[in-house]
């Protein structure tokens, strides 16, 4: 392909960027979950300079008295955990582990989702039976379970959380973009196309792939918003990465020190966290949904 | 004129199944038809009678059920049934062949700007700077008659006649030996449709393509082409120079077609009703043994059922697939009153 065409595709990814987020912060909780999301991500960049502590440091208030169990106060606006840590500092280095893990794990989720629905989609016949048989096992696989055996398997490291949610969670994606494509793939232009002379990749990528990318992105914000519950959760059951902080391994070590029942500052702030990043993925996938279903907009 | 051969596309005893649960459908049956160079071709037909299908196994756009297999099958003095689906797409696709498809309205991508894919089409195929592409869309449009600052705009920004004619821009692209129109002006009103064909004729002295002109209207291939196939049932019933088509059409389906359609010198004088043909396509599934058209015609006789008439030449440039040309004075006579056409027999 020649430079021209690059340069081009660079102006119309700029305009398309600018498009996106026409189409999110139009819709009002768009926006709002927008803004939340870029603060998240802003707060998991910083997160090491934004930290006033390490995550598992104990702390001393000024006074020089053990900072155990402290409800929020100036000094540690948070509050701590029995054993004296500072749940702000854990908050903000919980977040970048988070976004990494929604991040990481959409996107790598997406690329195989979107693939394989186009793939399947696109040549049809027995190439497509067996692609959606093997999702359609994989639909077959409990969640966590699956997580659980991988992680205890190969060990608690963030890479393997991320393996195992990526090897799950693209069967949605993969099954709705190859609805699409099929549909897609019918449509007058697809044949104008090839009577232009074009390959089944042109016709993939350049033709069939931008008709079908309000999906993508909608199933980008789902799959990232799962990728961030189904880590939570497993870290919740201690099966996270022990050495990085999370979320949801915050809630973890909450359920270990047994004072669930006392200290409410402790699960507030890391449910409301991805109360919060959950909920504003979700919006901003609505703003998306309606690219994809316009009938939705009218209401 | 030239030394190089009369005949641009050759297509001898063209077969175009297709595999289905219920059977095969024999879409396309022994169609054997030739394009000169510098003419227009027209084949007509109700819906269903098989055109469609015939170009796209021209194309090698059928659907994977479709299976092509022909006599002979040449273009320009190359075999194109030895060649490869690549070689196909790259040497003949476009820059030889090139496609108006049907109900070009829907045939631009809607997330493209409309210049942008007739660059894509042309450097699909060339090597061609953007900004010398962008120039010879400019030109091409010209040509059809679009403002060239229209190539920034969106297909949905488009009419139905601008996107027409767009689609034919695109055709012209490679500057192709022959151009396929799939029913170009059908859903356009008739003034559009006017205009496109006043441009396409324009076109016409301007560039030396053959074009295959594809359509069900009567009066579009009568005013355009120089010869015309008259298609039933997968099959070519009547082909002849358009001028002899209509002063001595022999075909019975051809002579209901042209009941079936108005025209201004008739307008007004006795027998000038229009009279319909009864009746529908026949199923093309399973092996064929009738003449397609028998069911509806008025003039079959014994053998029209058990037999499929072959094709007879009737002059130059004339044949037709029928039992009873012998009778043909008389079919004529009496194929003007309606009540041969809707009888209660």
């Amino acid at each position: 392909m020649s430079l021209a065409i690059e340069r081009s595709w660079i102006g119309a990814a700029g305009g398309a960027l600018a498009e996106h987020y026409r189409i999110i912060t139009a819709n009002p909780l768009g926006r709002i979950g927008f803004w939340i999301i870029v603060a998240f991500v802003l707060v998991a960049i910083f997160a090491p300079w934004l930290a006033p502590h390490p995550p598992w440091e104990m702390q001393y208030d000024s006074e020089g008295g053990f900072a155990s169990l402290r409800s929020p106060s100036l000094e540690f606006p948070l509050g701590t955990t029995h054993l004296g840590y500072d749940l702000f500092s854990q908050l903000i280095l919980a977040t970048r582990t988070t976004v990494i893990i929604g991040a990481v794990s959409g996107v790598i989720s997406i690329v195989i989702g979107a693939n394989i629905g186009l793939i399947s989609g696109y040549y049809g016949g027995k190439l497509d039976e067996l692609l959606m048989r093997f999702t359609d096992i994989l639909y077959g696989m409990p969640f966590l379970p699956f997580i659980i055996v991988l992680v205890a398997l190969f060990g608690r490291k963030l890479e393997f959380v991320i393996l195992a949610i990526v090897l799950i969670i693209w069967r949605t994606s993969a099954r709705v973009i190859r609805a699409q494509t099929i549909a897609i793939k019918q449509r007058q232009f697809i044949i104008a196309a090839r009577a232009r002379g074009a390959g089944d990749l042109r016709i993939i990528y350049r033709h069939i792939l931008p008709n079908v990318l309000p999906l993508v992105l909608l199933y980008t914000s789902f799959n990232i918003a799962w990728s961030i519950i189904t880590e939570a959760s497993a870290s919740f059951l201690g099966f996270g990465d022990g050495e990085t902080i999370s979320w949801g391994g915050m809630l973890y070590e909450l359920w270990l020190s047994g004072k669930t029942r006392v200290a409410w500052w402790w699960f507030a702030a890391p449910s409301l966290c991805i109360i919060a990043l959950v909920t504003s993925l979700v919006f901003v996938s609505r703003a998306y949904e309606e690219v994809a279903n316009p009938r939705l907009r009218k209401r | 004129m030239s030394d190089a051969p009369q005949t641009l596309l050759e297509v001898r005893d063209l077969n175009v199944r297709y595999a289905t649960a219920e059977g095969d459908i024999h879409a396309v049956s022994d169609v054997s038809f030739e394009v000169r160079r510098d003419e227009v071709f027209g084949i007509a037909g109700e819906s269903g009678c098989g055109k469609s299908t015939l170009i796209r196994a021209l194309l090698r756009l059928l659907h994977s059920n479709g299976r092509t297999e022909a006599a002979a099958l040449n273009y320009d003095g190359r075999d194109l049934q030895t060649m490869s689906d690549r070689d196909f797409r790259e040497q003949i696709l476009w820059q030889e062949i090139s496609l108006v498809p049907q109900s070009a309205m829907n045939s631009l991508n809607p997330v493209y700007r409309v210049g942008e894919q007739t660059v894509e089409a042309i450097q699909a195929h060339r090597e061609m700077p953007t900004a010398q592409a962008r120039e010879r869309v400019a030109e091409l449009f010209d040509i059809v008659g679009l403002q060239a600052d229209l190539m920034n705009s969106y297909p949905h920004e488009f009419s139905g006649g601008m996107r027409q004619r767009a689609m034919i821009a695109m055709a012209l692209a490679l500057d192709p030996g022959l151009i396929v129109m799939d029913e170009p002006t059908t859903g356009l009103d008739v003034l559009v449709q006017e205009r496109i064909l006043r441009r396409i004729r324009e076109i016409r002295s301007e560039i030396r393509s053959s074009i295959i002109l594809i359509t069900h209207d009567i009066a579009v291939i009568a005013e355009m082409s120089d010869r015309v196939a008259v298609m039933y049932g997968g099959r070519i019933m009547e082909q002849a120079a358009t001028l002899d088509l209509f002063e001595s059409p022999h075909h019975p389906y051809t002579l209901g077609l042209k009941n079936a359609f108005p025209s201004i010198r008739s307008l007004g004088q006795a027998g000038a009703e229009l009279i319909s043909i009864p009746g529908s396509p026949p199923p093309l599934i399973g092996p064929q043994h009738d003449c397609p058209f028998a069911p509806r015609c008025p003039f079959s006789i014994e053998r029209c059922a058990g037999e499929i008439p072959p094709a007879r030449q009737l002059g130059a440039d004339h044949q037709a697939r029928c039992f009873r040309l012998d009778d043909v004075v008389e079919l004529r006579e009496q194929a003007r009153h309606k009540r041969t056409w809707h009888s209660s027999n």
